[in-house]
């Protein structure tokens, strides 16, 4: 079943298409795949950006009473780094998965609304310019990614202690952003609604697209709690309302509820494709469908619908009731239930099967580890008094790059060993991919996993250097050094897609032997996405096709076959 | 459902989340800080009635505007149309007497929490009558001329966004101007 008309080994890139050719075709996209490579590149550089800016830390940090960067200089790199990570890099890294495969996995031609897409790439893109334009204004954001009022305040930022406008263009560039994530969630929301193929019921739908859907409601309604906040402060900032000013009786505090109940639900958004991606990697390479696919479907739901009732586990050094304690603790460590039932499904799929070791499984594996260390530091952390002996430590540091980094970061490298040959005609080189995957291992566990003891020590974060306490020294210089290796396995990867773009294996319409109708289409997909669209009789509707005997088995299963460079 | 209906739907729950936020932030600061009682000097709630009244009243004329159109009595349909646009723009005019007066009396958003909760939530809210005002005009402007394709379906979708700011202000009145009375 091809269903594009050109044979692998003379199909070009899909930089060779002649729809993508020319500057004023990348100018005027509607296409969601072409939208969703614009997305791929911007969101790639700015991680490339965010990670310099996390060399330049542990390049500091790499000895006690460093006096490389100034104490200055260290708020903007540490603000910038996680803005840029969160709002700019990983999260539309993944909305770039969302808009390239959810039309292509449910059997659509595109999205829903195809040119409000393209609107959202371009608020995305400038909201992005912008942010990094206050570098140029006199200094960027320098009150971490979570501004928390009252350092936001004119009085403490147009001081003699920081000049900079950089608040202002953190909100202006957050608020254009943003904007175009609700258009991304409205989009994902009504494609998978209205544009599923005639026989694609909702329980046969991939799991990718369950996640997507979820995740679209996150951000659909958290999204909003963070423009809230972002006007109240701007209104402080440039009108003198007096919403975070405590001199007249406004609240700092109300900042932290409104951001964290954007913000806890942001961290979930950033993880719910992840999930999907796994969901979709690990049957593929178990050569077995899903273990358990309607609880993973209801799960995510219930950790969506959760998500929004936990915010004030951020909050629990600002002193609050005991009710509140219990509440919010316990409901916290509900999460990690459905969650954790997540994991065990994943676990039980490759239970028995076939499995093979290519890069995307490696990660996926990966993945499950590692996450797993950092959502049980999570449920640590929900208990309320050793949040208070851990908050704003290096523990908390070490927690949170356990999920994002060795969690939601490996998940898209799965993602990209996985569908890269789907998006530009050529595979991955898996020899580069494995050097990339242990570089990343021990680079990420060597810098992070030690960071917990620092934090036990009693090391605070954000902070530009530390006095040479006993352990300090050496965990921070353990910690650099392993970063320096994590950064290397990521220049192997940029490496890897860009020399594979040129001399990378022609892919083939199925190299994975997948499931999904992605797989059902040339590689890359034609501007319409199918010519015809196989009939929908399980959730894996190609192998249904192989067992029945009408999809011609020439496609290699297994790794060692196709390793052949 | 059309996709354009699904999406306005998704799009006004996104926005309620805005304005809930931007609501309970008001109460907070009611409720919690002594300058509330400045409210009750200023506000003219007799006035503001008036306009109320206008903007429920464009809610009922949409609707009926949205009715007329499905069963084909298009010029019905154009004037009831034209009536929302009336009503919309008196209660936004309303609003504007009101800053004005407001502001004379030095009722400014750096004034005290209730200049900054008050000037917010109204004012974001009057943005989005703006907003809406500029789709009914469009909407009506276009129609005028048969230059919509697919009437019903437009006019469908900015019900919606209609209903939706007039729910809104069904919330902000009460909080804002009913809840000084007592
Ligand atoms: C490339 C590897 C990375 C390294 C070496 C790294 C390193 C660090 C370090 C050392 C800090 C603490 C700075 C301080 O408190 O003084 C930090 C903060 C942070 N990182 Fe990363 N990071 C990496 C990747 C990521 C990724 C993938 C994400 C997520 C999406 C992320 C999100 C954050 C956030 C949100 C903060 C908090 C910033 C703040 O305190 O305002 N990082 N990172
Ligand atoms: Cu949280």
């Amino acid at each position: 079943m091809n269903g594009g008309s050109v044979p692998p080994e003379k199909a070009g890139t899909v930089f060779q298409m002649k729809e993508y050719k020319g500057l004023l075709s990348w100018l005027s996209p509607v296409d969601h795949k072409q939208i969703g490579i614009m997305y791929f590149i911007t969101s790639l550089t700015f991680f490339l950006v965010a990670v310099s800016l996390a060399m330049i830390m542990r390049t500091q940090l790499i000895r006690p009473n460093h006096g490389w960067l100034s104490s200055a200089t260290y708020n903007q790199v540490f603000s910038m780094h996680g803005t840029t990570m969160v709002f700019l890099a990983v999260m539309p890294m993944l909305i770039a998965f969302m808009i390239y495969f959810t039309p292509l996995m449910i059997g659509a031609r595109d999205v829903a609304f195809p040119r409000m897409n393209a609107l959202s790439y371009w608020l995305y893109l400038m909201g992005g310019l912008l942010l990094y334009f206050s570098f140029f204004t006199g200094g960027a954001l320098n009150v971490g990614w979570s501004a928390y009022a009252p350092l936001t305040e004119t009085n403490y930022t147009m001081s003699k202690y920081m000049i900079g406008t950089g608040v202002d263009y953190w909100i202006v560039g957050l608020l254009l952003a943003g904007a175009g994530t609700i258009m991304n969630s409205v989009n994902i929301l009504v494609t998978v609604a209205a544009l599923r193929a005639p026989d694609m019921k909702l329980s046969r739908v991939p799991l990718f697209v369950w996640m997507s859907a979820a995740n679209a409601v996150l951000m659909l309604l958290a999204m909003p709690a963070l423009n809230t906040a972002l006007v109240m402060l701007f209104l402080d900032r440039h009108l003198n309302a007096l919403f975070f000013v405590p001199a007249a009786g406004g609240k700092p505090l109300l900042w932290q509820h409104y951001f964290w109940f954007f913000g806890h639900p942001e961290v979930y958004i950033l993880i719910l494709p992840g999930f999907g991606i796994i969901s979709e990697v690990i049957p593929v390479f178990s050569r077995k469908p899903i273990f358990g696919y309607a609880f993973l479907a209801i799960a995510t739901v219930a950790i969506g619908f959760l998500s929004f009732g936990v915010w004030a586990h951020h909050m629990f050094a600002t002193g609050m009731n005991f009710t509140v304690y219990y509440v919010f603790a316990l409901a916290s460590m509900l999460i990690a239930v459905p969650t954790g039932i997540k994991v065990f499904n994943w676990i039980a799929t490759m239970w028995g099967g076939s499995i093979s070791f290519d890069t995307a499984m490696l990660f996926a594996v990966a993945f499950i580890l590692q996450f797993t260390i950092g959502g049980l530091t999570g449920v640590a952390f929900a208990t309320v008094p050793i949040d208070w002996a851990l908050t704003h430590t290096y523990f908390v540091v070490a927690h949170f790059h356990y999920t994002l980094l060795g969690g939601t970061l490996f998940t898209v490298m799965a993602g990209f060993y996985y569908w890269y040959p789907k998006i530009t005609g050529r595979m991955l080189s898996e020899k580069l991919g494995k050097i990339q995957f242990w570089l990343m291992v021990i680079g990420f566990n060597g810098a992070f996993f030690i960071l917990h003891f620092a934090g036990l020590a009693g090391m605070p974060r954000r902070v530009y250097t530390y006095p040479d306490l006993p352990h300090l020294a050496s965990i921070n210089l353990i910690s650099s050094l392993s970063a320096y290796i994590l950064a290397l396995g990521i220049l192997v990867f940029f490496a890897n897609l860009i020399v594979s773009l040129r001399k990378g294996k022609p892919a083939g319409d199925n190299p994975w032997n997948g499931a999904t109708l992605e797989w059902a289409t040339s590689s890359p997909p034609p501007p319409r996405n199918f010519e015809r669209i196989p009939p929908v009789r399980s959730i894996t509707p190609l192998w249904d096709l192989k067992e029945s005997g009408r999809l011609p088995d020439t496609l290699p299963s297994s790794s060692r076959e196709r390793d052949n460079e | 459902m059309s996709r354009i209906r699904l999406a306005m739907l998704l799009f006004v729950a996104s926005e309620s989340v805005f304005f809930i936020l931007l609501i309970i932030a008001y109460v907070v600061y009611h409720a919690t800080t002594p300058s509330a009682a400045d409210a009750f000097r200023y506000l003219d709630v007799p006035k503001t009635g008036i306009f109320t009244a206008c903007l429920v009243g464009s809610s009922f004329t949409m609707w009926r505007a949205g009715i007329h159109f499905r069963n084909g009595a298009r010029r019905a349909a154009l004037a009831l149309l034209f009536t929302t646009l009336v009503l919309g723009t008196a209660f936004l005019a309303g609003q504007g007497v009101e800053y004005v007066s407001l502001i004379r009396k030095n009722v400014i958003i750096s004034r005290d929490l209730f200049g900054t909760t008050f000037f917010t939530l109204t004012g974001f809210h009057g943005l989005h009558v703006f907003i809406g005002l500029t789709m009914l005009g469009t909407l009506f402007g276009l129609e005028l001329k048969r230059g919509i394709v697919d009437p019903l379906r437009a006019v469908d979708s900015v019900s919606i966004y209609w209903h939706f700011v007039d729910g809104v202000w069904a919330v902000i009145f009460p909080v804002v101007y009913l809840w000084i009375l007592q």
